[in-house]
């Protein structure tokens, strides 16, 4: 077997794959969210080690990817100020915008700088007193308490030239749509283990419950998502629907509380569209009244436009599980990580992105 | 971008009345909040995500997965890739 020998735990490895083929007597469609853990199956050839009844769909897991092509407009505009300084994680600055992404606006002479952490934008703002620091809070429930605490320690240290542009989003309301959808082929699904370090996973077992669905917590090593597979497996062949928590190293059923409490103190719950996928409600995190000072949709006056994905670009469907990146006319051809047309080709978790680094000589022939 | 890498605490000190840890990951040292983790002490390993620590982990697992997201390729994002040493995040962050 390939790839097998890569792994560090070798033994575990074939144990678990074994036990698969031993397990599994029908086909089944399994997703996991997280695009961290995409990158891990495609990285490690997990798709192939495991029987060919299961087939692996990838989700809508990567929050750079489900960023709205109207909010990236509105970063473009922010950042092309002059007086702005815009502080971003790396992976938003290729993201293309519909005419545009940040790093062409930091060519043309913006100040766009790229942060690992949310208190470096802090610091940027405390060091440039003159300047209109701009943070683009992203992310899901794994980056909100960071980006909810660098805004809450703003207000406290009274920053006057602080804001963020916050676009966040909410995993379990994107799962309860593709469920509720009836194109669904989903059967279980793998949940992430990060999201769920600091959310814990009531929410998950509340989904498991109204569907029939089975969850497993998963990790992000490749034994990790060999294990949570199996798991799953087990779970659809005894015809259980439970949350099972495979990654209890990092994930209690309550999750990180002093996290919690602080993404409910900033942010509240509002309707959020998600790139390629469209409107969902109560998807996403917005910020509370009380912290409109430091809100740069409302300290910018950028006005909401409407945006078009090139129609070439099927991230919709990717992002749903419902199609491969392979099945895009445009992957690899005119759309690759160097020049993306579409979002899930420009983080390392997009799923297009993993296909294109692990797959493509495979493919594209 | 929902990453989270395990490092372990070399010191902790009060900034600005936050708990920050010294916390290093495979020879590359950065702060971390440490708001999220009140119970975590010197020598503990956690898991960190963006800067801030999201939850306390056993130092071999830590290790394991350390080695392995370097194997992958996966700390670049993170920051966390020895070729960024000498951008001094050490200093910036
Ligand atoms: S390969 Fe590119 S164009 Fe095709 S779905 Fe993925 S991002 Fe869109």
């Amino acid at each position: 077997m390939k790839y097998l020998d890569e792994y560090r735990d070798e033994r575990i490895a074939r144990a678990l794959v074994a036990d698969l083929h031993r397990c599994v007597t029908r086909p089944w469609v399994l997703m996991e969210i997280c695009g961290g853990q995409t990158h891990t199956l495609m990285r490690y050839g997990i798709d192939e080690l495991v029987p060919k009844e299961i087939t692996l769909v990838h989700g809508p897991g990567c929050p750079v990817c489900v960023t709205p092509l109207e909010i990236i407009d509105k970063a473009i505009r922010i950042a092309s100020q002059p007086e702005v300084i815009f502080v971003s994680y790396g992976d938003m600055l290729r993201v293309p915008g519909s005419e545009s992404d940040l790093l062409r606006v930091k060519a043309a002479g913006g100040d766009v700088r790229v942060v690992y952490s949310p208190m470096e934008a802090l610091k940027i703002a405390r060091a440039n007193p003159q300047r209109q620091v701009v943070f683009f809070g992203i992310g899901f429930e794994t980056t909100a308490p960071a980006n909810a605490m660098a805004v809450w320690q703003a207000r406290r240290e009274g920053l006057r030239n602080f804001s963020m542009l916050a676009s966040h989003v909410l995993v379990p309301p994107a799962i309860r749509l593709l469920l509720r959808s009836p194109q669904n082929r989903v059967q279980g699904f793998i949940a992430p283990g990060h999201v769920c370090t600091v959310m814990g996973y009531r929410e998950y077992e509340e989904l498991a419950r109204e569907f029939r669905v089975p969850f497993v917590v998963g990790g992000f090593e490749p034994i990790d998502l060999l294990e949570a597979i199996s798991m799953l497996v087990a779970q659809l062949e005894e015809g259980r629907a439970e949350v099972e928590n495979q990654y209890v190293r990092s994930v209690s059923q309550e999750g990180n509380l002093p996290a919690q409490a602080i993404m409910r103190e900033v942010f509240e719950i509002c309707d959020r569209k998600w790139r390629g996928v469209g409107l969902i409600p109560e998807s996403g995190l917005r910020l509370r009244p009380d912290f409109a000072a430091y809100d740069a949709e409302k300290v910018f006056d950028v006005a909401a436009c409407s945006a078009e994905e090139p129609a070439e670009c099927i991230s919709a469907q990717v992002l749903q599980g419902l199609r491969k990146p392979i099945d895009c006319p445009a992957f690899g051809r005119r759309c690759t990580p160097e020049s993306p047309l579409g979002a899930p080709m420009v983080s390392a978790e997009g799923a297009c992105a993993a296909y294109y680094l692990y797959r493509r000589l495979a493919l594209v022939s | 971008m929902c990453l989270a890498v395990p490092g372990k605490i070399l010191a902790i000190e009060e900034a600005e009345g936050n708990r920050v840890g010294r916390v290093e990951f495979g020879g590359i040292t950065r702060p971390v909040q440490l708001d999220f983790v009140p119970e975590a002490v010197v020598g503990d390993y956690v898991v960190t995500h963006v800067g801030f620590a999201i939850s306390r982990v056993d130092p071999e697992e830590a290790e394991r997965t350390f080695h392995i997201l370097h194997e992958m390729g996966l700390l670049e994002s993170e920051g966390l890739s020895p070729d960024h040493q000498s951008e001094g995040h050490d200093k910036a962050a």
